[in-house]
């Protein structure tokens, strides 16, 4: 499965592209699910990628696990949860170099948060790549509430937090790493459009 | 003091009024009988007296009820209020440009004595009195932008700039136009300009950028920006959406000229200081249309202007599901005569 491609949008909806190697230098890999196989492809484009490796995957219910330990990166640690890994991965941003590149793969949800902490913890821009495979489920914050929805497919849902039935803005925030919700029967309150599935 | 400031509210009654004077300076915003974007960008200079473009930063009837109504807002949702940590010395610029303004062109209002870093400022109308040392966030009772803010009519944003691009940063939000700070702060000038529709099409942004980025310090620009508004209500924020959104369902053939309101804005561009920010004031005013149908030329101008908007900027504006009743109702003060040009009504000396 390729890197997806998003239909057109607004200028705040990410697009992702496929993983460029920065060569033997320091590197995070963080992957969730189907994102494995993005880190897959992009050794096997340049294996020297792996040479300082620190990877970190949470599996989601797929079993790319093996496979990706097996391309030797010095430091590999399966997490269930991006939650679980947390610590792991923030303490290992405040451990990065200058120079240390940071490859995201996998779900939206995934990419949002980790890319907003890494530049919260001072890496640049340009030394964080991202590409998405697998599920294009969105992590949504509720513009009323400020709850995080995790993993939103349908559109409109219903806050997770607060109750409203919110649709699917693709107005992002990269310091939250998240869409925008909102109300959706504000001004009629109990008339809801049908739901249906976010396309890409 | 010269200015009478009225005593009225913003929400739940709304008893919100424009006096005839302050109908007659109401910036209306459209110099022909249609509208579409542009930057629409000129030197905040001055104006003609009486007028909200005279004043760098305008005071009028409903400075006091206006502040009353933001420190509800505040009191119910802090994240109204933000500064990202690099932010705090574009603060203190901005709290030195409204306060050197303010007493310099409201000497009556307002008083600011400095004696080195010592400074002693005195608001009038909101009976506040305070001795602080600039640049010491510590001698004030709260952060720099938010201690002005809460003084200074309209929005306000603080924009950093960097790699090429405006960064909001830091905002006061209490009377947008339904737009979150809480969610667009950090973003750069096109993320949080993303969801307007086809001004980036249009090439509006980038050439706007271009324009701001070489904002010279001591030359502030203005615009004029405007949407509609059912109810005199400052806060239609997104945040509250779900709370003022069953509001635009209640308007009738009948109630239509009083509950629906124009909504102006005002934003000037100032180049700060010591920061390099930019302070970016979106001063809000409202009239409603039987306010604005007293001067004839505006009547006939609003109708041709609302009646023939393109579709996805009535949208955009969250009007559509009222427009065809306003329309209806404003026809009646257009008999076809042509209006003259410019934005200025034909009947007062201003």
């Amino acid at each position: 499965m390729p890197c997806t491609e998003f239909s057109p949008s607004i200028f705040t909806r990410p697009v992702y592209a496929d993983l460029v190697s920065r060569g033997a230098a320091p590197a995070i890999m963080l992957a969730d699910g189907d994102g494995a196989e993005a880190l897959i492809d992009l050794v096997a484009r340049d294996a020297s990628v792996m040479e300082q490796a620190h990877v970190m995957f949470i599996p989601l219910a797929t079993n790319h696990g093996a496979r990706l330990k097996a391309l030797g990166a010095p430091s590999y640690h399966e997490s269930p949860s991006f939650a679980a890994c947390l610590e792991r991965f923030q303490k290992a941003l405040a451990d990065a170099r200058m120079g240390t590149s940071l490859y995201l793969a996998g779900t939206e949800g995934l990419i949002g948060q980790a890319m907003a902490l890494a530049v919260a913890a001072g890496l640049a821009p340009g030394a964080i790549q991202a590409e998405h495979r697998g599920s294009i489920a969105r992590r949504m914050q509720c513009v009323h509430c400020k709850g995080v929805t995790e993993a939103v497919t349908t559109d409109p849902f219903v806050c997770s937090h607060c109750g409203l039935t919110l649709f699917v803005r693709d107005h992002f925030s990269r310091r939250l790493g998240a869409f925008q919700g909102v109300c959706v029967d504000a001004e009629t309150p109990g008339i809801v459009p049908p739901t249906q599935e976010i396309q890409p | 003091m010269t200015m009478q400031f009225n005593d009225e509210t913003f929400r739940d009654d709304y008893t919100y009024r424009n006096s005839p004077e302050a109908i007659r300076r109401f910036p209306f915003p459209f110099d022909q009988d249609s509208y579409m974007y542009s930057v629409n960008l000129e030197p905040h200079a001055g104006g003609r007296e009486g007028t909200p473009f005279n004043k760098r930063f305008d005071v009028d009837e409903h400075y006091v009820s206006e502040m009353r109504d933001r420190a509800i807002t505040l009191a119910d949702d802090p994240l109204r209020c933000q500064s990202l940590p690099h932010m705090e010395l574009a603060g203190w610029d901005f709290l030195e440009l409204v306060m050197d303004s303010k007493a310099e062109d409201y000497p009556d209002l307002f008083s600011l004595t400095k004696d080195g870093d010592r400074w002693h400022w005195v608001n009038r109308p909101l009976g506040i009195e305070q001795r602080f040392t600039f640049l010491d966030p510590t001698t004030l009772p709260c952060g720099p932008l938010e201690y002005i803010t809460r003084q200074t009519q309209g929005d306000h944003a603080l924009l950093d700039q960097r790699e090429g691009n405006l960064w909001m940063d830091a905002g006061m939000v209490t009377s947008q136009a339904d737009w979150s700070l809480d969610f667009d702060v950090g973003m750069n000038f096109f993320e949080w300009h993303a969801p307007v529709p086809k001004a980036h099409e249009m090439g509006i942004f980038q050439r706007a950028l271009k324009f701001l980025l070489a904002l010279p310090l001591s030359k502030p620009s203005r615009r004029l920006n405007w949407t509609l508004t059912v109810n005199p209500r400052l806060d239609t924020s997104p945040e509250n959406y779900h709370k003022w959104g069953p509001e635009k369902r209640t308007v009738t053939p009948e109630n239509v000229g009083a509950k629906q309101h124009l909504r102006v804005e005002l934003q000037t561009l100032w180049r700060l200081p010591r920061s390099n920010a930019i302070a970016f004031p979106i001063r809000g005013y409202l009239a409603s249309m039987e306010d604005l149908t007293t001067l004839p030329k505006w009547g006939r101008r609003l109708h041709r202007v609302l009646r023939d908007l393109p579709d996805e900027l009535a949208d955009y504006k969250g009007f559509t599901v009222n427009r065809p009743m306003i329309v209806d109702y404003l026809s009646k003060f257009d008999d076809g005569v042509p209006t003259s040009a410019g934005i200025y009504p034909d009947e007062t000396g201003l």
